[in-house]
């Protein structure tokens, strides 16, 4: 262990160039021994962190002041490096800056083991620790952004004077919020597109010959790409040397606790398969669907057709739902039979992709129904498309007269009206699950809806379990089940140690009981 | 003339005829080799046929353009797919390790169809095109082509007439095929401004600054947009027109331009180019454009329903372009038939000294004889460009263009020296 202040030529010095910035790119691992305890706890803070992260991305808009405030408070309470210098004194009784950033570092690289797995787990390990830098590297000031640039190598190549006097007009014009005065006093840089994506793909820089000219302010966005892309290939490096990692018995069971900890309900294991028949669907739709199914439901019934992102949409929700492949098939053949395709055709053409979903063509891989993050970020609904988030998607003018139509309230206007109000409220705000639950609320004419939504199938379990439904849904996923049945973990071996681990650990779910 | 009475049932009969004498193979196969840069390229690509019968066969993949062309005479395909350069022969897939077999590149493209503005067209609708309609495709291929090249500094595009309602694009540059699905899909976002489904009304909205890409493409916009909308599509007559209710909507012939009012307190100052985007604005589908292992049809293939060729499109008769003027596989296997010339009769006797070069030449011959020919042209011209960059590409790399500069500083001494 190194201690602060002493300056060895060893280890030693190169350990506190590395902790001598509060913001650090991860690129070399921790080289010393820690405790188990110590292990533990650094993963399970950094673990409570990112889903903070989440949960309060998702509840306020990122990066504004309440998003901000929020995380701060977060970083406090969980010991996390904030943005003083590394000088500070030990504050009396808690931890050091350079404590922090040092369990900042090891509970990095300890989430790296545990998330490395599966495409899923590397997906919400990125998209959580990229919020988190964004969110650091926007609390610097502009002297340790730079600082921070230089130490990492980042040299942007900027643009000259001349150029950017010509490009002027075209400067001002393709970023919110600058002048001439402004294009004239700051740096912009000039970089390939490909390295620029996220600001390419809202259309944020001025391009040109395959560059994006980057106002100073705006350089997180690249930074963060880079962030993204040493990251990725990190994981997947991390993921071949895993192997060594789990026969260590100490630290198996924790890691793979600690990956099946955030996923929670992903809805791939069909508990009901079989329970629904095709004849209770239309009943259904109108009182257990989220108001995205329902639509596409009636869509289905209109049209009699659905384009892909229909299709997959809605045919993973009702596998996830208990439909089998054999009612499936049934089900979309009935319908597109009716449209302009013939069985023959459908036969052909669609009943392969069906069976696609189900895992029985081509990869064979079993496809997980699509979370509310995943219908409200990707795959945006164009003409003709019926698929997407109402609340995100649908002009709000729309969506109201649709939530009008559509009755939601038995118990009469007086109910509805400021209800609708609220909902409109939430989506102008962003909170498209919030307004959902709110849906969720008004159809089923309760005050709560008494759980924190995140996914299409979810709605429609807690929508059968207050009205009853006959289908017996269990309120936790039995751990073991899910080693034995999730192909992609590979933990099998060592189940019985898992099991026991699970006991020994079982203080960590109650970490995580924010529903 | 040009349609020649093509009827779908005689297909089993043309294709034959089209793939042994009339398919330009050895451009097809220079171009998917692209110049024997990349070991591999054309061994690793995947083709997907669509057979009689609505038979789909994928991973199709072949050693050589001897292969590639006896493989479409024997299978007779009635549509032809371009999918993804692999790590491995696509026909070998299944004996590659599981996880191990993946897309490496593949060009960018980008499919324009006119079913995507049934909205703000009242000619036609669903498969159905007209001259009309068609200046949507122009506006399209203007705006995509004109960013692809200076935004986004690509060279090598091939503009493709899909056969029946649309257009393609392959943008063939090395830089393009080796782009990421996130990039694809960033590029095809930027390039995206008409958004949202059914339930929305307004698909443009606009707010400062306006962003030069979007100038850019409205000035391409206001060009056609007299003629198109206001005359052709008269959408000014129409009741059908789903503005914002408190809109009112019409066109300053004086200032040839969109003249909204509003009587609503929100935002708008930009609703009259809002209108203007929302009618013509390229429509694309990202979902084609992202994916590394896409498969999109493939340029020349016959499209079944139309019998139509998916031609390139010369960009420098744009504006004269007529899908209906595109010849159909009847129209080239007829214009086969007729009496051949003199000189004609003389090469065969050559000919039969060497069959395969024979094979060659005479198919050289043979689809000049009909109206395939220039259209081949067109794609002999791409081809001509890339081999030009590549050598370009290569010249650089060896350090030739260090003693090209020197002799260029040489050339200038000596002609002002010849001045004074």
């Amino acid at each position: 262990m190194q201690f602060p202040g002493r300056r060895k030529k060893v280890i030693g010095s190169s350990q506190n160039d590395l902790y001598d910035h509060c913001l650090q790119f991860y690129g070399q691992p921790p080289l010393e021994n820690i405790s188990l305890t110590e292990f533990e706890t650094f993963a399970v803070e950094r673990l409570k962190l990112l889903k903070s992260v989440e949960n309060i991305g998702v509840s306020y808009v990122k990066n504004s002041e309440q998003y901000v405030k929020k995380l701060d408070a977060e970083f406090s309470s969980l010991n996390f490096p904030l943005r003083t210098e590394l000088g500070d004194r030990r504050v009396q009784g808690g931890t050091s800056e350079y404590e922090k950033r040092r369990k900042d570092h090891i509970s990095h690289f300890i989430l790296r083991l545990a998330y490395c797995q599966t495409e899923d787990l590397r997906r919400w390990f990125i998209q959580q620790e990229m919020d988190l830098f964004r969110y650091r590297f926007g609390e610097l000031t502009s002297k340790h952004k730079t600082d921070f640039l230089h130490k990492n190598n980042l040299k942007y190549e900027t643009v000259s004077a001349e150029e950017k006097k010509s490009l002027k007009d075209k400067l001002i014009t393709s970023s919110y919020g600058l002048s001439g005065i402004t294009v004239e006093e700051y740096d912009f840089y000039k970089v390939p597109f490909q390295d620029a994506l996220d600001l390419v793909r809202t259309r944020k820089v001025y391009l040109l010959a395959g560059n994006a000219y980057i106002p100073h302010h705006e350089i997180v966005t690249i930074v963060l790409n880079d962030f993204r892309t040493r990251l990725s290939k990190a994981l997947a490096m991390t993921a071949r040397s895993l192997p060594a990692v789990q026969s260590d018995e100490r630290l198996q069971p924790l890691l793979s606790h600690l990956s099946h900890a955030y996923v929670g309900q992903d809805y791939s294991i069909q508990k009901n398969m079989g329970k629904i028949s095709l004849e209770q669907i239309d009943a259904l739709s109108g009182k257990s669907f989220p108001l995205c199914m329902r639509h596409l439901h009636k869509a289905l019934r209109e049209n009699h057709h659905l384009r892909h992102g229909g299709r997959m949409q809605y045919g993973l929700f009702l596998k996830g739902i208990g439909l089998t492949l054999d009612q499936a098939l049934q089900f979309w053949r009935s319908e597109f039979v009716k449209g302009k395709v013939d069985a023959d055709k459908f036969d052909k053409a669609y009943a392969y992709s069906v069976r696609h979903m189900f895992g029985k063509e081509g990869k064979r891989t079993d496809y997980t129904p699509y979370s509310c993050m995943k219908v409200i970020l990707s795959n945006p609904p164009s003409q003709g498309d019926y698929h997407g988030c109402p609340f995100r998607h649908s002009d709000p003018e729309l969506l109201k007269q649709k939530l009008q139509n559509y009755k939601v309230s038995p118990s009469g206007i007086n109910q509805l009206l400021p209800m609708l109000a609220e909902i409109l409220e939430l989506v102008k705000g962003m909170h498209y699950q919030l307004a959902c639950q709110k849906y969720f609320e008004l159809t089923h004419n309760v005050e709560d809806a008494g759980f924190s939504l995140n996914h299409p199938n979810q709605y429609f379990t807690e929508s059968q379990k207050l009205l009853g439904g006959g289908l017996e849904i269990k309120k936790e996923v039995d751990m073991s089940q899910r080693s034995q049945e999730n192909p992609a973990n590979m933990t099998r071996p060592s189940q019985a140690n898992s099991k026991q681990a699970h006991e020994e650990m079982g203080d960590l779910d109650s970490f995580f009981q924010d529903e | 003339m040009s349609t020649s009475d093509y009827d779908p049932a005689c297909l089993p009969d043309l294709l034959p005829l089209y793939y042994r004498r009339l398919f330009p193979f050895s451009q097809y196969y220079r171009w998917l080799s692209y110049g024997g840069v990349s070991k591999n390229y054309f061994q690793n690509r995947e083709f997907s046929f669509t057979l009689k019968d609505d038979i789909y066969v994928r991973y199709q993949s072949f050693t050589t353009q001897n292969e590639l062309e006896k493989e479409m005479q024997k299978m007779v395909p009635y549509k032809i797919d371009i999918g993804a350069v692999y790590s491995h022969r696509p026909s070998q897939h299944n004996a590659v390790k599981s996880g191990t077999f993946q897309a490496l590149e593949k060009e960018l493209v980008f499919d324009i169809d006119m079913t995507d503005y049934d909205d703000v067209r009242r000619c036609c609708s669903a498969a159905d095109i007209c001259s009309k309609c068609w200046t949507l495709m122009t506006i399209a291929i203007r705006i995509l082509d004109r960013a692809l090249r200076e935004d986004f500094g690509f060279h090598h595009l091939l503009w493709v007439y899909s056969g029946r309602r649309g257009v393609h694009c392959w943008v063939c540059d090395d830089a393009a095929r080796k782009l990421s699905v996130a990039a694809r899909s960033a590029v095809a976002e930027y390039l995206s401004l008409v958004k949202g489904g059914e339930e929305t009304v307004r698909k443009v909205v606009l707010s400062d600054p306006i962003h030069p890409f979007i100038n850019h493409s409205l000035s391409v916009v206001e060009r056609y947009f007299q003629q198109y909308a206001i005359v052709d599509q008269d959408i000014l007559g129409s009741k059908e027109i789903k503005f914002h209710n408190s809109l009112s909507v019409s066109y300053d012939l004086h200032f040839s331009c969109v003249s909204v009012k509003s009587n609503s307190k929100k935002g708008g100052q930009y609703f009259d180019k809002e209108i203007m985007l929302q009618y013509c604005y390229p429509r694309l589908d990202v979902n084609v454009s992202k994916g590394v292992n896409h498969l999109l049809k493939s340029p020349f293939s016959v499209h079944p329903k139309t019998g139509r060729i998916s031609v390139p499109i010369d960009l420098k008769e744009l504006d004269t372009f007529d899908p209906f003027e595109v010849p159909t596989i009847s129209l080239i296997c007829e214009e086969l038939e007729k009496p051949r010339a003199e000189e004609a009769e003389e090469d065969d006797m050559k000919d039969k000294e060497n069959e395969q070069e024979a094979g060659e030449r005479r198919r050289i011959r043979d689809y000049k004889r009909t109206s395939l020919a220039k259209y081949v042209k067109v794609f002999d011209r791409f081809l001509e460009a890339m081999a030009r960059s590549r050598k370009g590409e290569m010249l650089k790399k060896s350090g030739e263009i260090e003693k090209d500069s020197v002799f260029h500083i040489h050339l200038i001494l000596a002609f002002t020296l010849q001045m004074d």
